[in-house]
């Protein structure tokens, strides 16, 4: 496991200097084999319960089935340059979805793998080299390292992967302007607005050229201006080739989505396709439609 | 994440914090100053002792009454020593390794000049081979002579105290003093010899045998016998020879059985001496304390600093920072704290021995600056390594969540 780990490491690694061009993300390169592109999110039956025995509460998998008494599970495969949006209201298992796929947490039961890598059988090591090089997070809360400038945010997840000072401050200058903060490198959390720091967060999550970035209600905190921003930023990226998984309770933001999920109770009970796979995200497919169809007057401050 | 990027991002960390650092440090700094500078007061007054070894000159044996420790009690009768034992003692055919004997009849009396009045702590009645056998130099005028003592003159040397007690700065060569009722002519002032005791070994005054004797103590025993080998190598011969004598001049025939003790002045020291090493191994232990409370500063610093910062090490974890990383960047905080009080700790220990404290000038040994300081650094990277710990093996949802 840890050749094959290491070796997909490498070609993402590769693939990294190509997202550090003026558009900031490179098109998904996948060798062809017998099976076509393998799917970025591939999870089967994952089941996560907090506690044990009559304590146990399910966060994810569904009810025990009444005469098997065994939960149905999630399962769920996210295709290279899909843009899914998962919502639910609070509590359905969004957040711990979104944990586990984020190899924050690890499930209870079923297997997930992540470009190709089982990710059940990752040492803590190798979990973290998953989480520097596979997965960009954006967070609701945004989750800056305080005290420390928007260029050394950018550069930490560079530094953590071991790349050269030079080359660092080159990609994380080339991702802060993609977000269009190249005139703020240098201020730290406290002095940004909060659309700037979630745009910088979005710029320390691409920096590495993930396999996919994770959203977790990245506009939740954010004003309705901001909240445009930031999903500009991310139909872009989308539209370049990245993989992209947003957890959201909007409507307007799932809208960006080019297959939304519904999550109940710990279930997937609706699965739809806005638009196709391959191709541009809704938003930018037809930029007046999509704007004439804005359920309120949200984009009024955002074109 | 190479080593000084690990550094900046421990500075920045300790700067975020600044008092508190600040405080820590001092923890630190004030353990390996107190290391440096209790032992270097240890050591200078050891020295101060070895010096005063030299100054008494080791050739001298004292030779008292009495028994050993309890030897008292084995003596059937203790016959007190005389001035007939002394003369005894100086015959060069039963004693050839003897050099010179002077009886020492000791008093406390006091002492007047011109209206002042100065209680001496020793009025020594002796012979003038006193003066070379205690290593007594003059410093102005002269010593009483062989001649002075067989007349019973009234003149006597003074020690460097005594004499800036009564005189001042005015010359007592000369002058006529008071010593209880019985007037004296000052002939001579010892040089300071300077003491580390409770006694001031200078404020003495120094007459010849008879004339303390007939003013003071009366023609009875002599309270102690110093006797000046020829020669350092010559001391224990010396001291064969005097106990010999003083067997047959007592009449003592079992040698477990003495009535009277010889000892030499180096040996006395020595005992000083051991007195002075459990007092450096006691200052040293009070400094070693100090220096690990300011450890236990640094590990409860860090855990606060853990805490307080969980969210942040949650984050770095979601951004991929391996463990190791984590370990490093709070290990490296504790290293950089006990690095930078050590080092201050060691600066101000260097300074603060530069004074005389308590009236010893301390020595700094050297071992001392190096190994406070390599422990200070030895004990941040030990204490520091179990919140360092802590925070590595966080897991990352749960340091997420903390708020």
């Amino acid at each position: 496991m840890r050749q094959l780990l290491s070796g997909r490491l490498g070609r993402v690694r590769t693939g990294a200097h190509r997202a550090a061009g003026p558009d900031g993300a490179a098109a998904p390169v996948e060798e062809e084999n017998l099976w076509g592109p393998s799917p970025v999110i591939e999870v089967r039956s994952l089941l996560k319960t907090y506690g044990h025995g009559d304590a146990a509460v399910r966060a994810l998998g569904g009810p025990p089935d009444p005469v098997t008494g065994v939960s149905p599970g999630v399962d769920l495969v996210v295709e290279q340059g899909d843009m899914v949006a998962v919502m639910g209201s609070s509590g359905s298992g969004k957040s711990t979805l979104m944990n586990i796929l984020g190899c924050l947490d690890v499930p209870s039961d079923g297997r997930y793998l992540l470009d190709g890598i089982d990710v059940g059988g990752l040492d803590e090591h190798q979990l973290s080299l998953v989480r520097n090089r596979k997965i960009g997070f954006v967070f609701q809360s945004f989750n800056l390292v305080p005290r420390t400038p928007a260029l050394a945010q950018v550069e930490l997840p560079l530094a953590y992967a071991g790349v050269k000072a030079a080359e660092r401050r080159r990609r994380a200058l080339a991702a802060l302007s993609l977000v269009g903060l190249a005139d703020r490198v240098d201020h730290r959390p406290n002095e940004l607005s909060g659309g700037q720091q979630q745009r910088v967060a979005v710029a320390r999550a691409l920096v590495t050229a993930p396999a996919m970035l994770l959203a977790d209600e990245p506009t939740g905190n954010l004003d309705s201006h901001s909240t445009e921003d930031v999903l500009a930023i991310i139909d872009r990226l989308n539209a370049s080739g990245r993989t992209v998984v947003l957890i959201t309770h909007e409507d307007e933001v799932a809208r960006h989505a080019k297959r939304v999920l519904r999550l109940v109770d710990g279930q997937v009970v609706a699965d739809v396709r806005q638009a196709p796979v391959d191709g541009p995200p809704p938003a930018l497919r037809d930029p007046a439609v999509f704007a004439a169809h804005a359920p309120h007057a949200l984009t009024s401050g955002g074109s | 994440m190479n080593p000084f990027e690990t550094l900046r991002f421990a500075v920045g960390g300790l700067a975020a914090n600044k008092v508190r650092s600040g405080l820590t440090m001092l923890g630190v700094l004030i353990g390996v100053a107190a290391v440096i500078i209790l032992l270097a007061v240890g050591n200078g007054s050891s020295q101060a002792v070895k010096d005063s070894i030299e100054k008494l000159g080791t050739n001298a044996l004292t030779v008292s009454s009495g028994g050993g420790f309890g030897g008292s009690s084995a003596a059937t009768s203790t016959k007190p020593l005389t001035v007939d034992d002394a003369r005894a003692l100086a015959d060069p055919a039963s004693a050839p390794d003897v050099e010179s004997v002077a009886p020492e009849v000791t008093t406390s009396q006091t002492a007047l000049y011109d209206g002042t009045s100065h209680s001496v702590n020793q009025v020594v009645g002796t012979y003038p081979a006193y003066f070379k056998a205690s290593n007594s130099k003059v410093a102005k005028g002269d010593y009483f002579s062989a001649d002075d003592v067989l007349n019973s003159r009234k003149v006597a040397v003074i020690g460097s105290t005594t004499a800036t007690d009564l005189f001042g700065t005015a010359s007592p060569v000369g002058r006529k003093i008071v010593i209880g009722g019985t007037p004296f002519t000052v002939v001579g002032v010892l040089d300071t010899k300077g003491g580390t005791g409770f006694q001031d070994p200078d404020d003495t005054v120094i007459a010849p045998l008879p004339t303390v004797q007939n003013a003071f103590t009366g023609f009875g025993p002599v309270s102690q016998i110093l006797v000046e080998a020829k020669s350092a190598d010559a001391t224990t011969p010396a001291q064969n020879e005097i106990t010999t004598v003083l067997m047959s001049q007592h009449g003592i025939k079992d040698s477990s059985a003495l009535d009277f003790r010889v000892s030499s002045q180096a040996s006395l020291l020595d005992t000083q001496a051991s007195t002075n090493k459990t007092f450096t191994v006691l200052l040293g232990a009070v400094a070693a304390i100090s220096l690990l409370v300011g450890g236990i500063g640094i590990t409860n610093i860090m855990l606060v600093t853990v805490t307080e910062r969980t969210r942040e090490i949650g984050i770095r974890k979601a951004i991929g920072a391996p463990k190791g990383v984590i370990l490093g960047q709070f290990l490296a905080e504790s290293t950089l704290l006990s690095l930078v009080g050590g080092g201050l700790g060691v600066i101000g220990g260097l300074i603060g021995s530069r004074f005389t404290i308590v009236g010893i000038k301390p020595v700094v040994i050297p071992e001392s600056v190096v190994g406070a300081f390599v422990i200070a650094v030895a004990i941040g990277l030990f204490f520091g390594s179990y919140p360092a710990n802590r925070a590595a093996s966080l897991r990352p949802i749960e340091a997420l969540r903390h708020e």
